[in-house]
């Protein structure tokens, strides 16, 4: 589906996304409240039917996080990037999208590993790569490592 | 025809009544028995050594590499080398291991094959031991080395262990009866359990030949079922380095570790060289009828080796097996003997038991 | 086999055995924690990060040529398409078209480098199952596109021949000749492959059936590669996003819907097949030009987010780059393959043996530090 129709279709879904059409992706900007409603539309939606997750992963950018979400039909063969933004960073939670897309079960694990966003309702919500005693959250932007990183 | 120009029943009568009319007969049995066993063991640790070595360089040319060249001309003494390292390793003792079984069960592996060993006819009148129920031993006392395995597995307190010998208790268990079955084929033939006698039944014709279809079969029976019951690929399921690290000799090292390694070639030269008496006739020449030239020229070849060149044609061709085919699962193993091999064999059985009766074979 | 259908197990029933790291056919240091009935697989527990090296943290640092560097150490099988991927998302961005002879090299090197990753799947597949003369006979074949690297590049295995604008430098006089004699070579050889293990009845009653994964399923895990295609989901990317030659060449993309073990088997020796056709087609009409565009010595992205989606040999490779217009990523994600294929793991292997276990992750073709990054 062209992109214009499909932001279209979007505004219809939720009035108050932001949908900016990028370079490469459609982008959708959602708040993190309406973003598992939102997913689940664009999922089960005839006309769009994104039923493939291929890349999930969160931007630290210093005030906030950034979710991003890449999304990709293999029936209309479009893509689209959704997002959704997490203010709170001593405590950031967002709602877990891996009951639509299982894809998302490792890549959630693993932002959870390495940001510390904690995701509700995931099956597994453990950590991935990191020890269970690690501290701190290696890709945040204010992750400091004393032992192994020489600042220059 | 002139069968028995190598025959040496006659040097060792002369070696025991040598020594019976030197001596009492209790030491003179003694001695006998010393000297036999260091000639078995002598003859033991060579042809396991040169097997390993055989193997390697089989394999190596169906890898297309080169295999051990670097020890001695063209790796000989490869293997040997081996030897000298494994003898220097250190013994790692296991904890929470079963001690006793820990270090009874090698000796049980072994102990088993040289046993069997004692009971092979190597040429007329080389032979150490000449039961009227040869066949009958030999199959009781390999079956002994399973115990060892699923000792070994049992007590070293591993899980990839303990699985490698309830597996190879599943299956040798099995096939065993494959292997016996096949046997009794041709001793329906041969009329009798005794090596000798069944080596002599094959002097106008090796079983493969006279036996018909039933004894192909049977062959091929057996051949299966042996490379299975000696734990080699594509039956290696003890072992199966790619499911469980090493199976049931996971936590063995040095000479221990050594131990099953030889009993494995051991064993396999054992079924070999069964496979060779039974069905291609032990140390008895090739002949073809009607050939005198051809037949009078093949009774110059000394019985030893065509008992050792049948032997290692039977090898090369388990060796082939290993170098080729991937390994069976568990499942499609013991169906493979409960559904496809027993049945076969029992109606082979009862087709030679007809053709027997019959008077149809050669 | 179903999952739902096994009954729950009882603690007495229950055996659990770790299943690495060193073990040989993880093929690395990856660790499953497997649950079993007997020989029976009730649950496979995948542990990561025995290899994490902070690969995305480090890229954070460093300047855009110098994460290249990087990529190559994830699929170190794949190096080549890996590098590929951020030279084309830092040439989209800066909106830099190279020349057609940069478009050719690097899609030839890129089929090589899947056929070389192939055959080294192929010998391990083989080792997996028990057959171990496959692992010589593959790697006899793969020593000839290794050698045709080193002449190119002087290296063997992680080739950082790419750079954002081209090429390192020109290839090689010999890289043409050598490359079509590598073909009519393997064109003679590949049938061997087939000769010692596809036709192998033990070999199909190991892998037909095993570890079946639905269309449906493939998509949600998003599973992509051979793997992925062998449960008949259409995920090449070479077919639906081309980018360099591919479009240039004609070829299709391997599709089976049985979605077993054996026809993920199937999928990567066809792939070979048609490797060898792309690259027949593109190797006689390389066109003559500059083998890079200069670029500025210090390469800054706009400010903005950028995806590159490749084809790794294992599936669907995608780099996301987010620029803060600085010379180094603000942030820097790789969609590595392995990751992805590593979940389905469970759900195909539940029910089976031990041995479908080890056939299955054999058929998935794991690089751990892919997985792990």
């Amino acid at each position: 589906m062209e992109n214009n129709k499909l932001q279209e279709l979007i505004q219809n879904f939720t009035p108050e996304a932001e949908i900016t059409a990028g370079k490469q992706f459609l982008t959708v900007t959602v708040d993190k409240s309406r973003l598992h409603e939102l997913a689940k539309k664009l999922k089960e939606s005839e006309e769009t039917q994104f039923d493939y997750l291929f890349c999930e992963s969160a931007v630290d950018y210093n005030d906030y996080f950034m979710m991003v979400y890449h999304l990709d039909s293999t029936t209309h063969r479009h893509q689209l990037v959704l997002k959704a933004k997490i203010t709170d960073r001593e405590n950031p939670e967002i709602d877990s999208v891996c009951d639509l897309w299982e894809a998302a079960n490792y890549h959630e694990r693993e932002i959870f590993d390495l940001f510390g966003i904690r995701f509700i309702n995931h099956p597994d919500m453990r950590k991935i790569f990191l020890d269970n005693d690690w501290v701190g959250f290696p890709l945040r932007k204010d992750y400091v490592d004393k032992v192994n990183v020489v600042e220059r | 025809m002139n069968f028995d120009i190598y025959d040496f029943s006659s040097f060792t009568k002369s070696i025991d009544e040598g020594l019976m009319a030197s001596m009492s007969p209790f030491w003179a049995i003694t001695i006998e028995m010393i000297i036999i066993g260091v000639l078995i063991l002598g003859f033991y640790a060579v042809v396991g050594l040169y097997l390993v070595y055989a193997e390697r360089k089989i394999c190596a040319f169906m890898q297309c590499r080169v295999g051990p060249n670097r020890v001695g001309p063209y790796g000989f003494f490869q293997t040997i080398a081996d030897l000298i390292k494994l003898l220097l390793k250190e013994l790692i003792p296991i904890k929470n291991a079963d001690k006793i079984l820990f270090n009874i069960a090698p000796f049980i592996v072994i102990i088993a094959s040289f046993m069997a060993i004692a009971a092979i006819p190597f040429a007329k009148g080389l032979h150490a031991l000449d039961f009227n129920i040869g066949v009958l031993y030999v199959m009781a006392v390999s079956s002994m080395g399973v115990i060892g395995i699923l000792l070994a597995g049992w007590s070293s307190n591993n899980k990839y262990s303990l699985i490698g010998a309830m597996r190879s208790g599943a299956q040798i268990v099995s096939y065993e009866l494959s292997v016996g079955l096949s046997l009794i084929t041709i001793v329906i033939l041969a009329g009798s359990l005794q090596f000798s006698t069944i080596v002599e039944g094959q002097r106008n014709g090796w079983f493969i030949f006279t036996g018909h279809i039933p004894a192909i079969i049977a062959f091929l029976v057996f051949l299966v079922a042996s490379t299975a019951e000696t734990n080699r690929g594509p039956f290696d399921l003890a072992e199966a380095e790619s499911e469980l690290t090493a199976g049931f000799h996971t936590e063995y090292s040095g000479i221990k570790f050594a131990f099953f390694f030889l009993a494995e070639y051991m064993n396999m030269f054992i079924v070999a060289s069964i496979a060779a008496t039974v069905f291609l006739g032990g140390w008895m020449p090739f002949h073809i009828g009607g050939w005198e030239a051809f037949n009078g020229i093949m009774d110059y070849i000394p019985p030893f080796i065509w008992y050792i060149g049948k032997t290692a044609f039977v090898i090369f061709l388990m060796m082939w097996f290993k170098w080729t085919f991937p390994r069976l699962r568990i499942d499609q193993l013991l169906t493979l003997e409960w559904k496809y091999l027993l049945p076969i064999n029992l109606f082979n059985i009862i087709l030679m038991a007809f053709i027997v009766l019959m008077g149809w074979h050669f | 086999m179903d999952a739902e259908k096994i009954q729950p197990l009882t603690e007495e029933q229950e055996f659990s055995i770790n299943m690495g790291p060193q073990h040989p056919s993880t093929h690395g240091v990856l660790r499953l924690m497997l649950k079993l009935q007997g020989e029976m697989v009730r649950e496979v527990k995948p542990q990561l990060g025995y290899i994490h090296r902070g690969i995305e943290k480090m890229c954070e640092k460093l300047t855009y040529p110098q994460t290249i560097h990087l990529t190559d150490r994830l699929d170190y099988l794949s190096a080549h398409i890996l590098n590929e991927s951020v030279c084309l998302a830092v040439e989209n961005a800066l909106e830099v078209e190279v020349p057609d002879r940069v478009k050719y090299v690097r899609t030839i090197i890129d089929e090589l480098n899947r056929i070389a990753s192939h055959q080294l799947w192929w010998c391990a597949f083989g080792m997996d199952l028990g057959a171990l003369t496959t692992f010589f006979y593959g790697l006899r074949d793969r020593e000839k596109i290794l050698d045709i690297f080193e002449e190119t590049c002087g290296a063997r295995l992680l080739l950082s021949y790419n750079v954002p604008g081209g090429l390192m430098f020109d290839i090689h006089p010999n890289f043409q000749k050598r490359t079509k004699d590598f073909i009519k070579y393997f064109r003679k050889k590949l049938p061997e492959y087939d000769a010692l293990l596809t036709g192998n009845p033990i070999m199909q009653e190991r892998t037909k059936g095993i570890g079946y994964f639905s269309k449906e399923d493939a998509i949600n895990f998003g599973l992509s590669g051979p793997p992925g295609r062998a449960s008949g989901f259409s995920c090449d990317v070479r077919v639906h996003q081309p980018y360099s030659a591919y479009p240039f060449a004609k070829f299709k993309e391997i599709l089976y819907t049985e979605g077993d073990t054996f026809h993920r088997y199937k999928v990567r020796i066809d792939e070979m097949w048609e490797s060898m056709n792309i690259i027949e087609q593109l190797i006689d009409n390389i066109p003559e030009g500059d083998f890079a565009v200069k670029m500025k010595p210090v390469i800054k992205l706009p400010e903005g987010e950028y995806y590159q989606r490749v084809e790794a040999a294992r599936g669907e490779f995608g780099v996301y780059i987010v620029s803060d217009g600085n010379k180094n990523p603000y942030r820097m994600k790789f969609r590595s393959p392995n990751f992805c294929n590593l979940a389905p793991l469970h759900k195909m292997s539940v029910g089976y043996k031990i041995a479908d276990l080890v056939a299955i992750s054999g058929s998935l073709d794991f690089v751990v530090p892919d997985m792990d990054r």
